[in-house]
């Protein structure tokens, strides 16, 4: 093995052999079975919840409260035929949902379930690999499932698909410049992007979790992102079933349109544990000394963290009406990108120094006020001055004002 | 024309309203934890059913007298009166030594064809002989076309009034209840509201029905099965929600 590597990973310190493969394997194995059967509970948990939040009863007839009812409708779609559309492009099609699927799979690998864990000698964490690289290969897996979702909606051979998808791949590359800022801000408190190493650093409590120590808001930011990132509701535009009757999946049938719905929720998944490691402090937390059962106690913080969070986003769903399109370009690109730039401009002058803070303090601050006076003119050249582009409420233009622009007299 | 004028009032409210619509905007995430607590609406339905509504238009059945005989004197007058065209009746003579209705013609061939039934009630308007009426049994359904058709057979009820409860027919207890009362769908004479008049004819077995309200102070919800829909969420409905007052009871004009 490389060098990078033993220096990361205590499992390779003492050389490769069969055990430590073997090691690696039923990690491997494990956080894939792992990963699918949380699937199958998170999907269940979402048409819980929702259904309690719209006082339905859910689903409910197979198994305990209807457990299984993921379970029958994964069975039910593995048996059904496989479709493909007479102009779809063969190849692309099918490539289409495990370009969405595996990085979804590969995002949960550098994810820190448990603390370091002794087997037979071997010392190794609980957590599928630690690359030196670590968080980049968030951000990397995330721009290649924009390829899933525009190979998905341009090689079905229909139109609304490709709208969809063209849409989609605006919105999480949009999106994603606001991700990446806000982990940046992480990166740079912590010195490190190994996901081990930002977890380390939040083991001494409650007060060292990064969400804490680096203000709210990057967190904030992050949680916004993300979610349109993973395209959960509010910023579902990409499904978007009143307008594009289910959008870049439209035309799929079978087993890969399973695969897409497999990848959302695992997305779901992984992106509210990426959140519990890089904001939460990971498994980090109190627990008491009991012998045998140390390495339970931070799974158990893990497992309940990123429960909160799943909870979160189904909140969500059930709470926030849609984006519009232009909503969420607005809120992505004049809000999140430099908010979050700001703290992180801002975060690293008070890294060297507290006078160096204060001075960029006072630089964001002029820029903010000349962004947001810009921001305003440009509404104002668009729609006139009397309009406000709100991207939460709704959008108030005056009566007046739209029959001048549709009557073609400029306002 | 100026290129842009001051807002108007009305402008102006609708601005005011959407500032105030932007923290409505949060209230979402308190709305919907306030409801994970809440009872629900729906039911588990096949499992548990709701009361059926005491006019609700399921599938019919063909009555008998309190000696056994039909009432079905053969007619036609159903068929000729169903807009979907899915009665077939035959009228025969009644055979001298054992008659099977009181008249002089009885029912032969009865039969429905419930693919093309709408459940309009028309034909248990025209029966003169209240032979025909509805029962509040909706739930079945077929395999092949020849089960939907109904014959005399499945639809008679048997000797103490009751239908038929046929296998593939999803039927409850209680549901059997008034189905051979019959009633117009129309009002009596024309007139719009009825007080106190007991509009539904004796059936076997389950005697008169109590007066139905409508728009009457006379009305026994309970003794009917009458169920506002307000009534049927109550438990889910906090006081505050009760915005709509019911309307004032009306007498008689």
């Amino acid at each position: 093995m490389t060098p990078t590597l033993t220096v990361s990973d205590p499992l390779f310190v003492a050389g490769v052999h069969w055990a430590v493969l073997l090691i690696v394997a039923i990690k491997v194995v494990v956080a894939f079975a792992v990963l699918l059967v949380s699937v199958m509970l998170m999907i269940w948990f979402e048409r819980k919840a929702i259904s309690d939040m719209q006082s339905r009863i859910g689903p409910q007839r197979w198994g305990p409260f209807g457990i299984l009812q993921t379970l029958a409708d994964g069975i039910k779609l593995f048996f059904k035929e496989d479709l493909v559309p007479r102009d779809a492009h063969r190849f692309v099609y099918k490539l289409a949902p495990y370009l969405v699927l595996i990085p979804a799979l590969i995002t949960f690998c550098i994810v820190p379930i448990g603390g370091l864990v002794t087997v037979a000698g071997h010392h190794f964490y609980l957590q599928v690999a630690d690359p030196p690289i670590g968080i980049l290969l968030l951000l990397a897996m995330s721009g290649i499932s924009v390829y899933g979702v525009i190979l998905a909606g341009w090689g079905s051979g229909s139109k609304y698909p490709l709208m969809s998808a063209v849409r989609a791949s605006a919105q999480m590359i949009s999106y994603e410049a606001a991700l990446g800022l806000s982990t940046a801000t992480v990166v740079l408190v912590a010195g490190t992007l190994s996901t081990t190493g930002i977890v380390d650093q939040q083991t001494q409590g409650m007060w060292h979790w990064n969400v804490i120590r680096l203000g709210v808001v990057p967190f904030v930011v992050f949680l916004i992102a993300i979610t349109a990132e993973v395209n959960r509701p509010p910023f579902d535009t990409v499904e978007a079933e009143s307008e594009l009757v289910g959008g870049f999946h439209t035309e799929y049938a079978s087993l890969h349109f399973a695969l897409f719905f497999l990848a959302e929720f695992m997305n779901t998944i992984t992106m509210s544990a990426i959140m519990v490691t890089l904001f939460f402090g990971g498994p980090a937390g109190w627990h008491p000394n009991v012998a045998h059962l140390n390495w339970l106690f931070p799974i158990v913080w893990f497992v309940l963290k990123t429960t909160i969070f799943c909870f979160c986003y189904v909140w969500f769903r059930g709470a926030l009406p849609r984006f519009r399109y232009d909503q969420l370009m607005s809120l992505g690109w004049k809000q999140l990108i430099p908010i979050s730039f700001g703290w992180l401009v801002l975060i690293a002058g008070f890294r060297v120094g507290v006078a160096w803070g204060l001075v960029t303090a006072a630089i964001v601050l002029v820029c903010a006020a000349l962004l947001a006076r810009a921001f305003k003119l440009g509404d104002a050249r668009e729609l006139g001055k009397d309009a406000i582009l709100d991207p939460v409420a709704e959008r108030p233009v005056p009566p007046g004002l739209i029959r001048k622009i549709t009557d073609g007299e400029s306002p | 024309m100026s290129d842009h004028e001051p807002l108007d009032d009305d402008q102006q409210v609708q601005h005011d309203d959407v500032e105030r619509k932007e923290l409505a905007f949060f209230k979402g995430f308190a709305l919907t934890l306030r409801h994970l607590g809440r009872r629900r609406v729906t039911r588990s339905y096949p499992a548990v059913k709701r009361p059926k509504q005491p006019r609700q238009h399921g599938r019919h059945v063909l009555n008998r007298y309190e000696d056994g005989m039909e009432k079905c004197i053969g007619c036609e007058l159903c068929a000729g009166v169903c807009p979907a065209d899915c009665i077939y009746v035959r009228g025969l003579d009644n055979p001298p030594d054992h008659p099977v209705s009181p008249g002089e013609r009885y029912g032969y061939v009865y039969e429905i064809n419930y693919l093309r039934c709408i459940h309009c009630d028309l034909c248990v308007e025209a029966c003169p002989t209240e032979a025909i009426t509805e029962t509040k049994m909706f739930e079945f359904s077929f395999t092949n076309r020849a089960d939907a058709i109904y014959t005399r057979r499945e639809l008679l009820v048997d000797d103490d009034g009751q239908p038929k409860r046929l296998p593939w027919e999803d039927w409850r207890d209680g549901e059997d209840e008034h189905t051979s009362g019959w009633m117009r769908a129309t009002s009596p004479s024309g007139a719009a509201e009825f007080e106190g008049v007991v509009q539904w004819s004796g059936e076997l077995g389950y005697g008169v029905r109590p007066p139905e309200g409508g728009q009457s102070d006379a009305r026994d919800d309970e003794a009917t099965g009458t169920l506002a829909v307000r009534d049927v969420l109550e438990n889910h409905l906090y006081a505050g929600d009760r915005t709509v007052r019911r309307p004032p009871r009306r007498g008689p004009r």
